[in-house]
């Protein structure tokens, strides 16, 4: 194929939704296939609906999860919503009205498919290799790990998906990110894509889509991938791709939503048919040799202010903003994080709450314990993982190790529901943000992979996961 | 969407990089259905102490900053979550532009379907700006340009329809349902339905 023909993963799935190409006047009339809703980003998009007095055109191709802000305690009734607050309690109450009144599928608190929306529409099969997939949600890009164009929209965007299950659109440009070798033990998904926003930057892939390949995103499995895309917006990217493959294909198949039977062979060859083609360019590229990577965590309050766990924490060198992240982190240049007690430990969120991430936190807290005063939260990503990792025993290793096992939600990562990381406290955390506050007001946060948490939470300080692999 | 053709005000400057929107608006104001009011919880934990006091240090709660629309921040303004509640909440509290160096992707589009405008200038008249507060600039969205004190003018980057939604204060959501029979053909006539 010659290179002017070959098309990338991205291109290929954009212009296959085009209703309508882009002009320099115009945007173009993107279709989007997959809409997922949440509590939080839509109340003001239904209110516009019933003001313009507009139905939802495809109900069947929308699907809504309650997450953020729903107690990781268990709920029985809407009285049990009481514990997160009268505001949160009645936004959750209104989604599930919206959902009646429009007619839209919601997996509410009855559902044991609910979870934290990124969690679910990969686990029923929702998300699928070639489709346009957004949500109110910046963290939509992890469905990218499919090879779905999938970003993150703003509430007013929500309302005209609803309203025409379109977007008016322009065409990002291309970011290539090629992570080449084998990862070493210990290293995970999480530790290449701090590495990765670590040196491109938070604003790195601002204007870009990216795509993820070579060795180490190749020979990842699909929990893994999806902690990768998960963080694209981290770098400043709306959507992160990588291209389906026959890891792909042995994830969903037999997955709820997915095409059955003779429908599977027809989609699965499509799926494999995306991926970029030899010769495809991209805008721009960028190399990193992933046999070289470390553990990898965060000692700021954006995500790019990353470093290997046992380096030391570099110098603001006189810049404002820099110092500014060091003071409020109460992080001293030249001595590395595990100098740093830790108070709180957090395991979940869209990136890191999957049944290998916990796999992966509990294989380290096997029979050993949380260090005293360390408040340690495990929270599963869906209810299903829950099940999941109850059967396996997991919920009895974080328990007997003094950690606490929850109810599936977004919780700590962001704070609405009453799961917080109290003032000044220093949390080492799985989810994708360290910005100020994020965890509650005045905490500090850490970022890191299950594995360099679960360890952090045994010693009462930022640890390097190492030590305490088993073989 | 108020239409919005020109701008003038001295300016407010938050020159950190990488203000992100839980800064913007912290997400346990998020738990509102409505998008009005915003504005009382911009900034929240940069303006209140724990106790619910002013911080007199913060700029916006100096007696300066007070009917300023434009702020003037650090590179990568916006950056983070999609909440459309940070340009409501900017709007909201009298803010109606942001200049910088680079705006977050999601930002500046939910920005632009609100009016508030996201405006990247080049590194030099950034750096001035940052240096000066306060001074007097305008903004001409037909134009494109930031006139900054003595007459001189800048252009800034935005797209063709955007700027015309500005001008004209068109809601795009009439704009895209003008394309209904395209998007039914779309739907009849694609090779393989989602
Ligand atoms: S887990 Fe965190 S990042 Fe993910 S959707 Fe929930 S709040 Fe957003």
């Amino acid at each position: 194929m010659s290179s002017s023909t070959a098309k990338t993963l991205f291109e290929k799935v954009w212009s296959d939704h085009l209703v309508q190409d882009e002009t320099p006047e115009t945007p173009a009339v993107l279709y989007i296939d997959l809409h997922l809703i949440h509590e939080v980003t839509t109340p003001q998009a239904f209110t516009l609906l019933r003001q313009k007095n507009l139905a939802v055109r495809r109900p069947d191709l929308t699907l809504g999860t309650m997450d953020h802000s729903t107690p990781t305690t268990p709920v029985h009734s809407f009285k049990d919503l009481a514990v997160v607050g009268e505001s949160a309690a009645k936004q959750v109450v209104a989604m599930q009205d919206n959902c009646a009144e429009f007619g839209l599928e919601l997996l509410g608190f009855e559902s044991d498919q609910r979870g934290i929306v990124h969690v679910i529409g990969p686990e029923l099969g929702a998300t699928q290799p070639g489709k346009t997939i957004v949500c109110g949600d910046s963290h939509t890009s992890t469905h990218g790990a499919f090879g779905a164009l999938a970003f993150g929209i703003g509430t007013t965007e929500v309302g005209h998906v609803l309203a025409t299950q379109c977007l008016l659109q322009r065409k990002p440009k291309t970011l290539s990110i090629n992570v080449s070798g084998g990862l070493q033990p210990g290293v995970t998904a999480k530790d290449v894509i701090l590495a990765i926003i670590g040196q491109i930057g938070v604003d790195g892939g601002t204007g870009h889509c990216i795509e993820y390949r070579g060795a180490a995103i190749e020979s990842m499995d699909m929990e893994a991938r999806m902690t990768v895309c998960n963080m694209s917006i981290e770098a400043g990217a709306r959507a992160g791709m990588i291209a389906p493959d026959e890891i792909t294909l042995a994830y969903l198949e037999g997955k709820p939503r997915v095409p059955q039977g003779s429908a599977w062979s027809v989609a699965a060859e499509r799926w494999l048919s995306l991926r970029s083609d030899q010769g495809a360019s991209y805008d721009k590229t960028v190399d990193i040799d992933g046999s070289k990577l470390q553990p990898m965590v965060t000692f700021g309050t954006n995500p790019g202010m990353v470093i290997s766990v046992a380096d030391p924490v570099p110098d603001a060198d006189g810049n404002a903003s820099f110092q500014k992240a060091l003071d409020y982190m109460q992080v001293v240049p030249g001595k590395p994080l595990s100098e740093s007690p830790v108070d709180v430990v957090f395991v979940g969120s869209c990136t890191n709450s999957r049944i290998s991430d916990l796999q992966q936190a509990a294989d380290i807290l096997r029979g050993r314990k949380v260090a005293d005063g360390v408040r340690m939260l495990v929270v599963p990503g869906s209810q299903q993982i829950k099940k999941e990792a109850e059967a396996l025993g997991l919920d009895k290793i974080f328990s007997a190790s003094g950690a606490e096992w929850r109810e599936s939600g977004c919780s700590m990562c962001l704070g609405m529901n009453g799961d917080t990381v109290p003032k000044g406290q220093l949390s080492v955390s799985t989810s994708n943000r360290n910005f100020e506050g994020r965890q509650g007001i005045g905490a500090r946060t850490v970022l890191a992979s299950p594995m360099t948490a679960a360890a952090s939470a045994i010693e009462g300080r930022v640890a390097d996961p190492r030590p305490y692999l088993r073989d | 969407m108020d239409a919005i053709r020109k701008l003038e005000s001295r300016t407010v400057v938050l020159p950190a990089t990488d203000i992100d929107t839980d800064q913007i608006i912290p997400a346990r104001f998020l738990t509102t259905t409505s998008r009005e009011g915003l504005g009382g919880n911009l900034f929240y934990d940069w303006r209140f102490d724990a106790d619910g006091n002013e911080n007199p240090d913060f700029v916006l709660n100096q007696a300066e900053s007070a009917g300023c629309t434009v702020l003037v921040a650090g590179r990568n303004f916006g950056c983070g979550s999609s909440r459309e509640h940070a340009p409501w909440a900017l709007l909201d509290y009298g803010l109606r532009a942001v200049i910088s160096t680079e705006i977050a992707d999601i930002f500046r589009s939910n920005s632009l379907k609100n009016g508030f405008l996201p405006i990247v200038v080049d590194e030099a008249t950034h750096a001035w700006l940052l240096d000066n507060p306060g001074v007097r600039v305008s903004v001409d969205v037909e134009k494109s340009t930031v006139t900054l004190p003595g007459g001189a003018s800048v252009s800034f980057p935005i797209d063709d329809f955007a700027r015309y939604c500005l001008l004209e204060g068109i809601d795009q959501l009439g704009f895209l349902q003008k394309h209904e029979d395209a998007i039914q053909k779309f739907e009849e006539e694609r090779p393989w339905k989602p």
